[in-house]
């Protein structure tokens, strides 16, 4: 069976303007919208792109997270992934033991492609994809904005700062997908009645002999350093003035 | 003590301006020494350009045909191996970085801090979370090797009028893979200066309308001497390039002036331009976003205010 392996995180909302906690232990989270991580959910759609072209027969989903994620995972296979996996646990699970986790899974589903976000929109780590194609020993390719798959081999595309970058890699391998990928299809109500039949299998930590402890303390979380307020000028000549008194121009 | 190696970023035959970034960040280090590893094919001239930075102690040269480009696949295992014996590997958070240290801390065995942004001590480092809207200060276990990522807009480039040793270094008993082939690479090389480190930089935004419409942006960042950027949606609607993306998912910036044009000011974007020294905004919306951030703003059409400005800045 060709399989695709897709991470789904789920992560406060990217619209949600995200406030620090009094006690500086971390972010407001209570009562807070919680989606898809969105560069998960373009993950997940390339994957299904991918099986719809005959390229791939099964996509499966893989959440790391609290009971609460199944509710990302129902989503996954409400927009078309085949089946799902919830590796619940409401520690905070740094990078490298979701790659240890994502490993052990491989060995058991040794799927042809894993497709990851480039980074989660929480903690912008940016880490796992690079770590799981470490500990693999396979290819990695980050920040994907085009893949191609044909002959055992992906070509890809990559947003680097110089521009774009083409590689070549074999597989199985890695892939981090970045924005401009594709734009993740609506789920219909239909398709959120089907998912409930799909399956979603629970598994603990402990199944895959990963602590709980974190791999850094973390010792206090704040807010950002606000800038003062500004001025508003009237026209395009008061502008001019105030860049030239402030030597800028 | 701590011992930090600093993995080079270059293109062959010049030293990027992020690898100096890091060696003022590591330089926070109190009592630290710092090297700085070049992988290269022939390193000699980014060696130089090295070992002239201040702070320096050694420079170490590794050279291999594989190293040609630089595939992360291929470079973490030699830099793995020559991490031994350092407490910290740093590398800049450019795409370079990215992609290449997360893959070193996992053959390491150790968790990596991402986009330092400030050194509070040898283990603890404080670093952005959630696009910037929280700092966190995560301390790292003393006895693990700290691999980390430096946020290059929160330094300053280290001073030249260092002499640092220039030491060749064999790796070439650490296996390589073929897994991961090279096809080609295309940017802009449009002869303006660079987004990362303009000391100016003029963006524009979806308002601009159009690919056409953001001439108005270059012609004004020409007269300026000024590097050109964008928000994300002027990427996505395709009036410029990837490479201009400014923001939680593009570049991080820290010009002395950042001129936003037609920008309202999503989060995203605003991460990618609070370490500027003097923010200008110019939206038609006096209720943008952007003007919550900006140490000067004004509220009008664009495509009469921006020629106007280059008019008044005059020739």
């Amino acid at each position: 069976m060709r399989r695709i392996m897709v991470g789904v995180k789920r992560v406060v909302d990217y619209n949600v303007r995200v406030r620090v906690k009094p006690d500086n232990t971390g972010v407001v989270t209570e009562g807070v919208k919680m989606s898809i991580n969105p560069f998960d959910e373009i993950a997940l759609e390339e994957a299904l792109r991918i099986k719809e072209k005959g390229l791939a027969d099964e996509v499966l989903a893989v959440g790391i997270g609290p009971a609460d994620a199944q509710q990302q995972l129902r989503t996954a296979l409400a927009m078309g992934a085949d089946r799902a996996i919830l590796v619940q646990t409401d520690a905070t699970v740094p990078p490298l033991s979701v790659a240890r986790i994502f490993r052990q899974l491989i060995d058991k589903e040794q799927p042809l492609l894993v497709l990851l976000g480039k980074q989660a929109i929480d903690d912008d780590n940016g880490q796992a994809p690079q770590m799981l194609a470490a500990l693999w020993d396979r290819p990695q390719a980050v920040s994907c904005s085009k893949v191609e798959i044909a002959d055992g081999k992906a070509t890809v595309t990559r947003e680097v700062d110089a521009g774009l970058e083409v590689l070549e890699v074999d597989l199985p391998a890695v892939l981090s997908v970045d924005l401009r990928l594709n734009e993740p299809r609506y789920v219909k109500l239909p398709d959120i009645m089907k998912a409930k039949k799909k399956p979603l299998d629970t598994m603990s930590l402990g199944d895959f002999g990963v602590s709980e402890a974190p791999a850094f303390r973390t010792v206090r979380v704040e807010p950002p350093p606000q800038r003062s307020k500004g001025v508003m000028v009237k026209d395009v000549a008061e502008l001019v003035d105030a860049l030239k008194k402030k030597g800028l121009v | 003590m701590s011992k930090i190696l600093i993995v080079a970023e270059h293109d062959g035959a010049r030293l990027n301006a992020s690898t100096s970034k890091c060696v003022s960040c590591a330089a926070k280090i109190p009592g630290a020494s710092v090297d700085v590893l070049v992988l290269a094919v022939d390193g000699a001239a980014v060696a130089a350009q090295a070992a002239a930075l201040a702070g320096v102690s050694r420079v170490l040269v590794a050279e291999n045909a594989a190293n040609v480009e630089p595939l992360a696949a291929v470079l973490a295992p030699q830099l793995a191996k020559l991490a031994a014996g350092y407490t910290h590997v740093f590398g800049p958070s450019t795409t370079f970085g990215k992609d290449l240290m997360p893959r070193v801390a996992a053959l390491l065995g150790v968790g990596q801090v991402t986009d330092i942004m400030a050194v509070e001590g040898a283990h603890s480092f404080k670093r952005p979370i959630y696009a910037g809207n929280a700092v966190l200060t995560v301390e790292v276990p003393a006895d693990a090797t700290v691999v980390a990522t430096v946020r290059v807009a929160s330094f300053e480039a280290a001073p030249q009028g260092g002499s640092a040793a220039i030491e060749k270094v064999d790796v070439s008993s650490v296996a390589l893979p073929s897994h991961t082939r090279f096809v080609s690479r295309s940017g802009a090389t449009t002869g303006r200066p660079d987004l990362q480190s303009a000391t100016r930089v003029v963006a524009g935004g979806r308002a601009l309308g159009s690919a056409d419409g953001f001439k108005i942006i270059y012609s004004l960042a020409d007269r300026m001497g000024a590097a050109v950027g964008a928000s994300r949606a002027a990427v996505d609607a395709g009036y410029v390039p990837n490479d201009l993306q400014i923001g939680q998912t593009g570049k991080i910036i820290a010009p002395e002036l950042y001129i936003a044009i037609g920008i309202s000011g999503a989060i995203q974007h605003m991460t990618g331009i609070k370490d500027a020294r003097t923010i200008v905004a110019i939206n038609k919306d006096g209720e943008a976003p952007i003007f919550e951030a900006a140490d000067i703003g004004l509220v009008g059409d664009l495509f009469a205010i921006v020629p106007e400005i280059e008019k008044q800045l005059g020739g």
